[in-house]
């Protein structure tokens, strides 16, 4: 077991070391010159020049894909071009906001598609199945922005259920007045999608030969359900979690954008609109990172849900 | 297995006369003609799809928008989406016009003072009201009503909707063209040399997997927005396209290479290998019309998922250019007219939107049914 995480952690640096690559060359060669964006329209040549030596503009290319390579392992990037916050400190204040919206969205689906699923691979065939399944091609096909921009108009606008948008500094309001509306709907988007999917896990499972025996020597329906299914089913359940995991800490920026929550997504979204280069760089290489350890995370848990699993 | 098959026989056809003695040739000709001539596989995947109800409605639909995009593009249908021919909000033929707000409230009258003898401009304004009427103005008459209701400054909602299916079908399409073009290529050499060239693109699929998908989107989106490249393409769909292709390639090289991996030792190829055929020619002209069915399916699911992706970076100003309209701009318009009440822009969004990838996604399921040769 140690020798396979160990093994996988240094896996992990060739592509990590690939990531920062990309991230390095993309912006070097592709995105514009920094100095110029630093320097805005009004600039004159000297300070151009100057802001050039600050950064390390004028060293040869190996040098500044070293000076960018510390940057990532000694997690200081700096002042943000445009607001001079500090990344580390965008990191630290917005990631909390988008983890108060994205951890109870990742926990109420989880928890109703494999109560939906369960229910719909039950009744397959039936005409409850062939619903569900007509519902969510349909509502698939419609834009998650539609939904946000009807949902808020209608429930926060029109009913006054919600505030329409806000945030606090407390997590307690935030959690219990502006949280709830996002979070809603949605989960509501992705409960006919992910309805259909866990019922494909579930359904994998409930023709295998186990649950006829079980059903054979009278387990009660909802013993067999949720202890023997559910447990079998956990592998792509686990694996359909963890694809979701990274988006966690990134958050939806669509939610954030609309109800004006101050989360790492927005926060990215606007660093593309003011061509803020070291935000963006910075979330993009530590979501990476944070992606291949969810990963590695994932494989081991694996062997904890279903121990035939052999970690080589 | 039907498709080796068929390969198979389509091979004798063209290349067994020719090689056997010319004595010989007509026999074989002779035998051929005289057994029935098994049906391509392209051919039994269209039988296949042509019993497939749910499927030919879809393709009828996706047909009919297809057609609509080449209109629009040619100029015959919404060339002039940007007339303002309506009432700015003129709402939909069916709702009705919209009341007249009440007359202004009457200004309090003053009396007429005349104040000739002090305005210094008085004695132009004769001559000025003689020039004005010289010149000729066009007092366009403005719809109280359109079919499908207008926008903010009276465009037909309408003649939006379709440049804007126009606009996001074509940036659909040519990204998931991009994406299957590149994500086949790099699969097809990954998978059939394998080795260090294999290597080299399975750490280029890990680093690109390991970005979350929406983050790798916007460092192009930035990238393209103060780079050089931008001020190339500004006006433009391309960079859309280009970002959509670029980030869009990896689950179809993965497909892609698994296929190769499992063709390239079979004996057609080794047959091939056998009569002289080089790489590039069993790559591309024996392996690749054997795994296309795979390939056809995952452009038409890229599709899809690109036309939404597309109405979400346009929505944030990150996609299609302003002066162009997509399904995604009309949403960023219809998000503050729905406060005022306006709802039409929104519905004919959607509803154009909902139908073309509704019908795409189902077309997608009767494409794979029908060329899946292992439900058969």
């Amino acid at each position: 077991m140690f020798s396979y995480i160990l093994r996988r952690i240094l896996q992990m640096i060739p592509t990590l070391a690939g990531v920062i690559l990309l991230v390095f060359f993309l912006f070097k060669y592709f995105g514009d010159d920094p100095a110029e964006i630093l320097g805005g329209l009004q600039a004159t040549q000297e300070q151009i020049d100057s802001i050039r030596r600050q950064l390390g503009l004028d060293r040869p290319v190996w040098e500044q894909l070293w000076l960018f390579v510390q940057k990532v392992v000694t997690f200081d990037w700096g002042a943000s071009w445009s607001t001079k916050e500090t990344v580390a400190n965008i990191f630290a204040t917005r990631l909390p906001a988008t983890l108060t919206i994205m951890i109870p969205i990742l926990v109420l689906e989880v928890g109703l598609a494999i109560v939906a699923g369960m229910a719909v691979a039950y009744v397959r065939g039936s005409l409850t199945d062939r619903l569900v399944m007509i519902i969510s091609t349909i509502a698939l096909s419609i834009s998650f922005l539609v939904y946000i921009i009807i949902g808020q108009y209608l429930f926060a606008f029109q009913l006054g259920w919600f505030p329409v948008q806000g945030w606090t500094s407390s997590t307690w309001t935030n959690l219990m007045v502006y949280a709830p509306l996002p979070v809603l709907l949605a989960v509501l988007v992705s409960l006919a999608p992910h309805t259909r999917l866990y019922r494909s896990f579930f359904l994998d499972e409930i023709g295998h030969d186990y649950v006829r025996t079980a059903r054979a020597k009278g387990v009660p329906e909802k013993t067999i359900l949720f202890k023997h299914v559910l447990r079998n089913a956990m592998i792509p359940i686990l694996t359909n979690v963890a694809t979701q995991l990274p988006g966690v800490f990134i958050g939806s920026f669509l939610i954030e954008v609309f109800f004006s929550i101050p989360g790492l997504g927005r926060e990215v979204y606007a660093a593309v609109g003011r061509g803020d280069f070291p935000v963006i760089q910075a979330v993009t290489i530590y979501l990476a990172a944070l992606t291949m350890v969810i990963n590695l995370v994932t494989d081991v848990l694996y062997k904890f849900v279903d121990p035939r699993v052999v970690l080589k | 297995m039907t498709n080796e098959v068929a390969t198979a026989s389509m091979t004798n056809d063209s290349s067994g006369p020719a090689s056997v003695m010319p004595g010989e040739a007509g026999v074989i000709r002779h035998v051929s003609e005289a057994l029935p001539r098994s049906p391509g596989v392209w051919m039994e995947a269209w039988k296949r799809l042509r019993g497939d109800r749910v499927g030919m409605v879809s393709l009828w639909i996706v047909g009919a928008f297809l057609l609509m995009v080449v209109l629009a593009q040619v100029g015959l249908l919404a060339g002039d989406w940007q007339r303002e021919v309506g009432e700015p909000f003129a709402p939909p033929t069916f709702v009705g016009a919209q009341a007249k707000e009440a007359a202004k409230a009457e200004a309090p009258r003053l009396p007429n003072i005349d104040l000739s003898d002090i305005d210094p401009l008085a004695p132009y304004y004769k001559e000025w009201s003689a020039r004005a009427a010289q010149v000729k103005t066009v007092d366009a008459t403005r719809a109280a009503t359109l079919p499908f209701g207008g926008d903010r400054i009276g465009r037909d909602v309408l003649d939006k909707a379709i440049k804007g299916a126009q606009v996001s079908i074509l940036v659909g399409i040519a990204a998931a063209f991009l994406a299957t073009l590149i994500g086949t290529l790099l699969g097809a050499i990954g998978g059939y040399f394998g080795g260090k060239a294999g290597d080299f693109l399975e750490w280029l699929y890990n680093v690109f997997t390991s970005i979350p998908y929406i983050l790798l989107i916007f460092a192009l989106a930035a990238v393209f927005k103060y780079g050089p490249m931008g001020k190339v393409f500004s006006s433009s769909i391309v960079p859309v396209v280009v970002i959509l292709g670029v980030v869009g390639w990896t689950g179809i090289y993965r497909l892609v290479r698994a296929e190769y991996m499992k063709h390239r030792s079979r004996e057609y190829v080794r047959a091939a290998e056998a009569i002289g055929a080089g790489h590039m020619s069993r790559m591309f002209g024996h392996i690749l019309p054997n795994v296309s069915h795979v390939v056809l399916v995952q452009l038409s699911l890229h599709v899809v998922s690109f036309i939404k992706a597309e109405v979400i970076l346009s929505f944030l100003g990150l996609g299609v250019p302003i002066d162009m309209v997509s399904w995604g701009t009309m949403l960023a318009e219809a998000q503050t007219e729905l406060v005022l009440g306006k709802w039409w822009q929104l519905a004919a969004a959607t509803a154009f939107m909902a139908t073309f990838v509704t019908a795409f996604a189902l077309l997608t399921d009767a494409l794979r049914d029908a060329m899946d040769p292992k439900l058969r």
